[in-house]
């Protein structure tokens, strides 16, 4: 028969419609504007409304999530101490080579020191590819969560210096709790036997 | 290596055989195929065509030695029944670059012969429309030749030196300024510039054609794009029109060209790997795959990935394949004129694989999730069983819901079913590739053809529909989102537990010289990445054989004979991805 096929579609489209509403009511208030609603709307089972009313309801960020890198740095005696030794590598193996380090150097010797003097990365060229924190050897560059960057300048703002880049190992473990546990594990592996290759000297 | 001779493949062999004079083996290290010389080409192209089999050809590129004072054309041939690829390659002076065209053997060779003179300058006699294809008409030069250097030129090879240990950071572009960014040949005005023979063409003018005695009709031309709301991005079609008939097309690109190659080529392997995200920014992870491979293939057997590896990528290769089929569906759609209301039920879930993709690689859509030997990470605790219930219930429940809702509706229908139509003959001389071609009634399949990876240990059937018209390219989408299903449960079920990297995560390797062609059988279809290595960090020669560009090549012959307001329709159900036609 003409027509059945259009009718058959409209079916769905009503269903799809009639769904909205009976989630809605099945689901009451926490549907909306709560994280378990969010969370409900993203499983495999979800009906109904699928959309994401941000900001106000934001999609929780998975942990491997990245976006443009910060440094980690420890607290030690007051003072911000990055875990970034200025080896480079990142800046060797970023795929559109925006980080620029500048190591630094002992004012006396001359000498270089194993930590950066300066460190910018253009987030403008970033890719957020995350070779940086893939590749570095001190777990000092990790990517970040904060996705919010828009601002009214693209110059003076978008190159991230040292001091914008610096954030706390606190500040990690809070964004990456799977990863920060198990980088704890293999640094305390690495201890033991460090510890028990001495002992029989 | 040892002093063997070296190993001749069966079909390399049955070729020697056939042609003891005109063909030899390329003798270099790491390198395979047959070399031909220019003046045999075209006979030796038609008996391989006609008497071997070889009817599609699939690949035309060069490279530029530079050292050796060199060009060289690589063509690819497989046959569409089935099996591996043969390997044909011309060398010409650098100097002088000429090679007779094949367009008259292979017309899928149009636009990638054009594309070989547009970046490296080698001119193919007899090809009937040779003029720039990605950059503009009136352009310096040829980029993909070793000697040119770009505006914003910082070095030859990355990493660049000036990033550290003295890094002081910078803006390219504060170093050249916008006024100096393009450089014109001698005696170029772009103000008073008209293109070679198109003055008509391009100025829309109205040529008189006398069509019945009495009657006078005009043909009129037409500018679809660059930026019309339902082409599929930045794309524009030059249609002829008469009266409401197309009678000639002609696809315009390359507004979104970026030279990808030129890029690949200063970037180290391993940087690669971002880069290819961007090709088809729907499929990233099938890019990841292809390139993956390729670089495999010249590494060798040390990066097998592990079992775990292996399945891994397939699940995230086929979620890739289920994802883009329902964007292509619901867009196409678009294009038929249903407003995206369809559209938003195919991206809900495409959501939900994005999900997938965010956990598992980090970025919903720029994956970078394959390392050569494997893939980066592990799958997050949980996935497993979100995996599963997305491919045992939503998925299946989903596309029938789509297919209860679209496939049958009269509108649909009409609008689709024959029109376009590409027969099997033409599809494999245009060489179109994947869902385009299976359409057509040629059930070649690469992941059956000449499995890669591990496909040869699941169950599934090579989708194929034959009337080659815009319905059944509508269709076989379905057709390959339960195929894809069907693999994706196999190797859920399958997957097993280990490692998920060969090698300890390493940024250089020890690259041995060669070639190598890798392809997959990506969602738009066959996507192959032609790596030349000569033994440094970055590769010499990086190609990409992107599948929407090569398809287009068959545009012309879809639409000749249709309505204009079908074209539309036409160019959707080819399923191309701007990102990766022009590169």
């Amino acid at each position: 028969m003409k027509g059945f096929g259009i009718i058959k579609g409209l079916g769905v489209t009503l269903k799809h419609i009639y769904d909205t509403y009976a989630e809605d009511i099945k689901a009451g208030r926490k549907r909306y504007y709560t994280e378990e609603g969010v969370r409900q709307r993203m499983t495999p089972d979800t009906k109904g409304i699928f959309t994401v009313n941000y900001p106000e309801e934001r999609l929780p960020t998975a942990e491997a999530f990245r976006y443009v890198p910060f440094l980690v740095y420890e607290e030690v005696d007051g003072e911000k101490v990055p875990r970034c030794t200025a080896c480079g590598i990142c800046s060797k193996v970023c795929p559109s080579q925006c980080i620029w380090i500048t190591r630094a150097e002992d004012p006396e010797t001359g000498k270089p020191i194993k930590t950066p003097a300066e460190f910018a990365i253009d987030i403008d060229l970033c890719m957020n590819c995350g070779y940086c924190a893939e590749y570095c050897p001190f777990d000092a560059i990790k990517m970040d969560h904060d996705y919010e960057l828009a601002g009214y300048e693209r110059m003076e703002s978008n190159i991230h210096k040292l001091e914008r880049l610096l954030k706390p190992a606190s500040y990690y473990a809070e964004i990456r709790p799977v990863n920060y546990a198990l980088e704890l594990q293999i640094k305390a592996e690495a201890e033991a036997k460090k510890a028990a290759r001495r002992r029989p000297k | 290596m040892n002093e063997q001779i070296k190993e001749i493949k069966s079909y390399e062999q049955e070729v020697l055989t056939r042609f003891p004079d005109w063909a030899e083996v390329d003798q270099r290290e790491g390198f395979q195929g047959l070399l031909v010389d220019q003046k045999n080409l075209l006979a030796m192209m038609e008996s391989l065509r006609d008497e071997f089999g070889y009817d599609h050809l699939t690949s035309v590129t060069g490279v530029d030695y530079l050292q050796e004072e060199q060009m060289e054309v690589v063509y690819h041939l497989f046959k569409s029944t089935g099996g591996p690829i043969l390997e044909i390659k011309v060398q010409l002076p650098r100097s002088n670059p000429v090679v007779p065209s094949l367009v008259g053997l292979f017309p899928g060779a149009d636009f990638q012969e054009r594309e070989a003179w547009d970046l490296l300058g080698i001119r193919f006699e007899g090809h009937p429309n040779l003029k720039r294809i990605l950059m503009w008409e009136g352009f310096a030069g040829h980029p993909l030749r070793k000697d040119w250097q770009e505006v914003f030129y910082e070095g030859e090879f990355k990493p660049y030196e000036d990033r550290w240990p003295e890094g002081k950071v910078s803006k390219i572009e504060d170093q050249n300024p916008y006024q100096e960014n393009i450089a014109y040949p001698k005696g170029f005005n772009p103000e008073t510039w008209i293109p070679d023979g198109e003055e008509l063409l391009f100025q829309g003018s109205i040529p008189l054609v006398q069509d019945d005695p009495g009657i006078e009709t005009e043909q009129l031309v037409v500018n679809l794009g660059p930026q019309h709301p339902s082409t599929h991005g930045v794309f524009r079609m030059v249609a002829t029109l008469e009266g409401e008939t197309v009678v000639d097309l002609e696809p315009v690109m390359g507004y979104l060209h970026r030279n990808h190659e030129k890029i690949g080529e200063r970037n180290t392997y391993a940087m690669n790997m971002p880069y290819t995200d961007r090709l088809d920014y729907f499929c990233s992870m099938s890019n990841n795959f292809a390139y993956a491979l390729t670089v495999e293939k010249l590494l060798g057997e040390k990066y097998r990935p592990p079992e775990r590896a292996e399945y891994i990528r397939v699940i995230m290769a086929e979620l890739t394949r289920v994802l883009n089929h329902f964007m292509a569906i619901g867009f196409f759609l678009n294009d038929l004129g249903a407003y995206f209301t369809p559209a938003l039920y195919t991206i809900k879930e495409r959501e939900l694989i994005l999900d997938i993709f965010e956990a598992v690689a980090g970025s919903r859509m720029m994956c970078n999730y394959f390392r050569f030997g494997g893939v980066v990470r592990d799958l997050p605790e949980g996935m497993e069983d979100h995996i599963r219930k997305l491919v045992y219930e939503r998925l299946p429940r989903q596309i029938d819901e789509l297919d209860r809702y679209l496939v049958e509706n009269e509108i649909v229908v009409t609008r689709s079913a024959g029109v376009g139509v590409l027969t099997p003959e033409q599809a494999i001389g245009l060489s179109a590739v994947g869902p385009v071609l299976r359409a057509s009634g040629v059930p070649y399949d690469i992941r059956r053809a000449e499995p890669y990876g591990i496909y040869d240990r699941f169950d599934f059937d090579v989708a194929v529909r034959y009337h080659g018209d815009v319905y059944d390219r509508f269709l076989i989408r379905f057709d390959e989102i339960r195929q894809s299903i069907r693999i994706l449960q196999q190797a859920i079920d399958g997957l097993p537990k280990g490692d998920f990297l060969a090698n300890k995560a390493a940024y250089k390797f020890r690259m041995p010289k060669g070639e190598a062609y890798g392809r997959v059988e990506g969602p738009k279809g066959e996507l192959g990445f032609y790596v030349v290595s000569d033994g440094t960090d970055n590769p010499w020669r990086y190609h990409v054989r992107a599948p929407s560009f090569i398809n287009l090549t068959g545009l012309r012959e879809m639409s000749l004979g249709e309505k204009i307001a079908d074209l539309v329709a036409i160019l959707g159900s080819i399923d191309i991805v701007l990102g990766e036609v022009d590169r």
